[in-house]
């Protein structure tokens, strides 16, 4: 009796504390691993944190109005020179390297701060962004007059109002003429908008219109007919020809009287140098006094820059202006990639999943397509230039389009291509996630619909598809998350710098999928790395780079929200 | 419950054994037997009537074949690949192994219920009339008086009948398994296979689908699988008990449960074996 309280006193005595070192015991705890998960996941938020604040950062100051500082540049040993610029960076660059740089620096300063500086009036300086010391940039003042216009081309001009003119009369100076000037440039955004809408609209219509008819003169002569021996075929086409050619004058008509009524006004202005300029009113976006500005003031001009970034066309090698042709034809093409990638990629997972019998031919098939993932994207770039763009496209144009010929069709790389093209890169993740929300449906539901006389065609419409329909938004998820970001195998397939119209438009056919389009990644690499005014071309790499990462998120969001309803209809039994 | 099945019955007072069953009250009749897995043999020349309008159980030690038997009623096993089927099953006559025989519509004339309660994940409506509109029926009044009248066989009408548009899945186990039934039933079968229907029910639910049985017989017949001795005498009139992939022992549930011909029968019912 007492050997037996010893003993449940030895095995309760046992419970505590436990075995081993307490390094031991706090690795058995598990903790350590709790805390290398918890680091890990902080880690990832961290880094994607940082990325959008990164590029916030970087991005948004662009389209803040800077204060424009009126100063005089001296540099030791020469003459001062006078500056109205906006400070847009500054950063300590050490002695050594100025000296290096040839810069009259003093030797006994170990550093010097030096700026960034946006100088505009590029036609007079040659530049737009001018690197100075701050120690030498003296004399620094805000004139509330100093004014900004923005201008279609040559850049931003800094300056002072003198006087406006009409028909090369002046007609008010000085602050007054800032004043008509501001009521006038309304009048000359709104006579603008009418000129682009009957560019865009009723000449591109009459355009259009022309080349149909030339093509289909075109067709005539390859069929082997003249307008000599069949005159009854080709009258029709050229008397509607010279219809048009005679609408065409007479647009062009209106085009100049809206050009000769915007010409009329000019600006003069007078840059800090003492240089005095005309500008043409028909040539101004914008002008604006910063140093005048109000907080509130600022902000409603950020919101309108950020409304014309995202909604209007690049200007000036796309340094300037938009991006909204890239926004949408990355867009566009994502959907089109969307629609053709989804059903494709459930019907081969359907067949490899529920009808092919499974054995070495369906793993072989599994692992290659799983290998297929692994493809670099530039390779399918190939692959879509060699065989879509070169084999179908080229014989798509010998069969519907030979009266275009030698100009291409369909055999140039388009918005069709680059969407059949990542359609394929990104089959394989629909296809894996179909797969795999197939897997996971229970055989019992199977068997319930087929013991209910179903046929297997019947079951798998009726309970499987439903079922594993968020299995394959998933796999449309992943694939669009994919086919957003490419940028690779557009280039060779559809991706161009600067189209000149969007690929849907309203000309009949109105979804063009011939047409070459701009894309944001595209967009991203080509204002970074080509672009001629690389101080300029930086802050829109980030303001790229967030609204293709905000595209992205938006597209996703969207499946997202369309997978959430269907797995709330579709909810799986929970055994 | 009474063990003593069918006291009243018209046509089983005059058989003494199962292997009498006169021709014209056969529902099922199974000939020759034999079916393979692969390699392996899971039913073993197996021979019996099933009479018409009576519950049939199947009992035995787990993997005997009962319910490969079961799915072997209803070709479900025609669905797992490299299974073999030799002899003949004839329902009223017909071998359904025949080479004109559509599988899709034998089911609709054996209906099954499973071990797990496995609703479809749509509304309690859909899932009643889901071989209904399989087979073509449209009509919004004939569904709803079918589902009505489903639902009331399978006694859980009042329990659901102000939210039949509500997920299926929303329904308790024992609710669930009864809108199996009701779903087996919807398309009115001949046969009923049942596949331990009450092995994840709880007592009272099991209560319920058993009286839900006798109540089934008058109209269907019932195959029921079962490792439940005691269901297995409380709601059949005839009692099969396999072993090793063979038909063991085939008679009166009377006579299976109180004086069984065979030695291993009395053990495995008695819980000597098993």
């Amino acid at each position: 009796m007492r050997a037996t309280a010893a003993q449940s006193q030895e095995s309760g005595r046992a419970l505590v504390g436990g075995a081993g070192s307490r390094l031991d015991r706090y690795l058995r705890s598990g903790e350590p691993y709790i805390w290398a998960t918890a680091a890990a996941i902080s880690l990832a938020f961290l880094i994607t944190a940082g990325l959008l604040l990164l590029l916030v950062s970087r991005g948004l100051p662009h389209f803040w109005p800077a204060e424009l500082v009126q100063a005089v540049y001296a540099v030791p040993g020469q003459a001062p020179q006078p500056l109205l610029v906006e400070i847009r960076d500054h950063e300590a660059v050490t002695t050594r390297r100025l000296q290096d740089a040839g810069l009259p620096v003093a030797a006994t300063q170990p550093s010097y701060e030096r700026l960034l500086v946006k100088t505009g009036n590029r036609e007079l300086g040659g530049v737009d962004f001018r690197y100075l010391l701050a120690d030498w940039l003296q004399q620094r003042s805000l004139p509330a007059d100093a004014s900004v216009f923005e201008r279609l081309e040559w850049g931003n001009f800094h300056g002072y109002v003198l006087a406006l003119k009409r028909d090369g009369q002046v007609v008010a100076s000085g602050e007054q003429a800032w004043v008509e000037y501001q009521a006038l440039q309304q009048r000359i955004d709104a006579l603008r908008a009418q000129r682009r809408a009957l560019e865009k609209g009723a000449i591109a219509s009459v355009n259009g219109q022309l080349e149909r008819l030339r093509l289909a003169m075109r067709h005539l002569e390859l069929e082997g007919r003249t307008a000599q021996d069949s005159p009854g075929a080709f009258a029709p086409l050229m008397q509607r020809r010279e219809q048009q050619q005679a609408q065409y004058q007479s647009l062009r008509a209106q085009l100049a009287a809206l050009d000769a009524e915007m010409a009329r006004e000019t600006l003069l202005v007078r840059a800090v140098s003492g240089q005095q300029r005309e500008l043409p009113l028909a040539t101004l976006l914008r002008g604006y006094r910063p140093n005048g500005m109000s907080f509130t003031g600022k902000l409603r001009f950020l919101g309108a820059k950020l409304v014309e970034f995202v909604s209007t066309e690049p200007r000036e090698s796309n340094t300037e202006g938009g991006i909204f042709p890239a926004i949408f034809g990355t867009v566009l093409m994502v959907i089109l990639m969307s629609v053709i990638v989804t059903p494709f990629g459930i019907l081969a997972a359907l067949y490899l999943h529920e009808y092919a019998r499974q054995g070495a031919l369906t793993r072989t098939i599994r692992i290659a397509v799983n290998n297929l993932a692994g493809v670099p994207s530039i390779v399918f770039g190939m692959f879509g230039l060699g065989f879509f763009v070169y084999f179908v496209g080229g014989q798509l144009d010998q069969w519907f389009y030979r009266e275009g010929l030698p100009s291409p069709t369909f055999g140039t790389p388009g918005i069709l291509w680059a969407s059949l093209t990542l359609a394929l890169l990104t089959l394989p993740v629909v296809i894996v996630a179909t797969e795999e929300g197939l897997s996971r449906i229970p055989g019992s539901l199977r068997e319930a619909s087929m013991a209910l006389g179903a046929t297997q065609a019947e079951t798998l419409l009726k309970i499987v598809l439903p079922i594993a329909s968020p299995a394959m938004m998933t796999g449309l998820i992943l694939a669009v998350a994919r086919a957003a970001g490419e940028v690779a195998p557009l280039m060779l397939v559809g991706v161009i710098k600067l189209a000149p119209t969007l690929p849907i438009d309203g000309s009949f056919p109105f979804l063009h999928l011939e047409r070459k389009f701009m894309h944001l990644g595209f967009h991203i690499y080509d204002v970074g790395f080509q672009s001629p005014n690389v101080e300029a071309a930086r802050p829109l790499v980030y303001a790229t780079s967030l609204l293709l990462v905000a595209v992205i998120l938006s597209l996703n969001l969207a499946a997202i929200a369309v997978r959430s309803r269907l797995r709330e209809r579709f909810r799986m039994l929970d055994h | 419950m009474n063990t003593d099945p069918n006291p009243a019955a018209p046509i089983s007072t005059q058989l003494a054994t199962a292997a009498e069953v006169p021709a014209d009250e056969i529902a099922l009749e199974v000939e020759r037997l034999n079916l393979h897995y692969g390699d392996t043999q899971a039913l073993r020349n197996i021979s019996m009537r099933i009479p018409r309008q009576r519950v049939t159980a199947f009992i035995g030690p787990s993997g005997c074949g009962k319910t490969t038997l079961l799915r072997a009623f209803n070709r479900l096993n025609d669905l797992i690949d490299g299974c073999r089927t030799e002899g003949e099953i004839r329902l009223y006559g017909k071998n359904i192994y025949d080479r004109d025989v559509d599988p899709a519509l034998l089911r609709r004339r054996i209906g099954m219920v499973f071990q797990k309660p496995n609703p479809f994940p749509k509304s309690i409506y859909e899932n009643v009339v889901y071989g209904l509109r399989l087979s073509g029926v449209r009509k919004r009044r004939e569904l709803d008086e079918i589902v009505e009248w489903a639902l009331k066989s399978a006694a859980l009408l009042d329990e659901v009948k102000d939210r039949l548009d509500d997920s299926a899945l929303g329904l308790s186990g024992g609710q669930q398994q009864r809108l199996i039934i009701a779903r087996a039933i919807a398309i009115q079968p001949d046969v009923i296979l049942l596949d331990e229907p009450c092995s994840s029910l709880d007592p009272i639910s099991t209560l319920k689908v058993e009286e839900l049985i006798q109540e089934l017989k008058s109209r269907y017949t019932i195959a029921i699988v079962t490792h439940n001795m005691q269901q297995a005498a409380r709601v059949s009139d005839f009692t099969a008990f396999m072993y090793g992939g063979e038909l063991a022992e085939f008679d009166r549930t009377g006579r299976i449960f109180t004086k069984p011909s065979m030695k291993r029968t009395e053990d495995y019912i008695t819980g000597r074996y098993g």
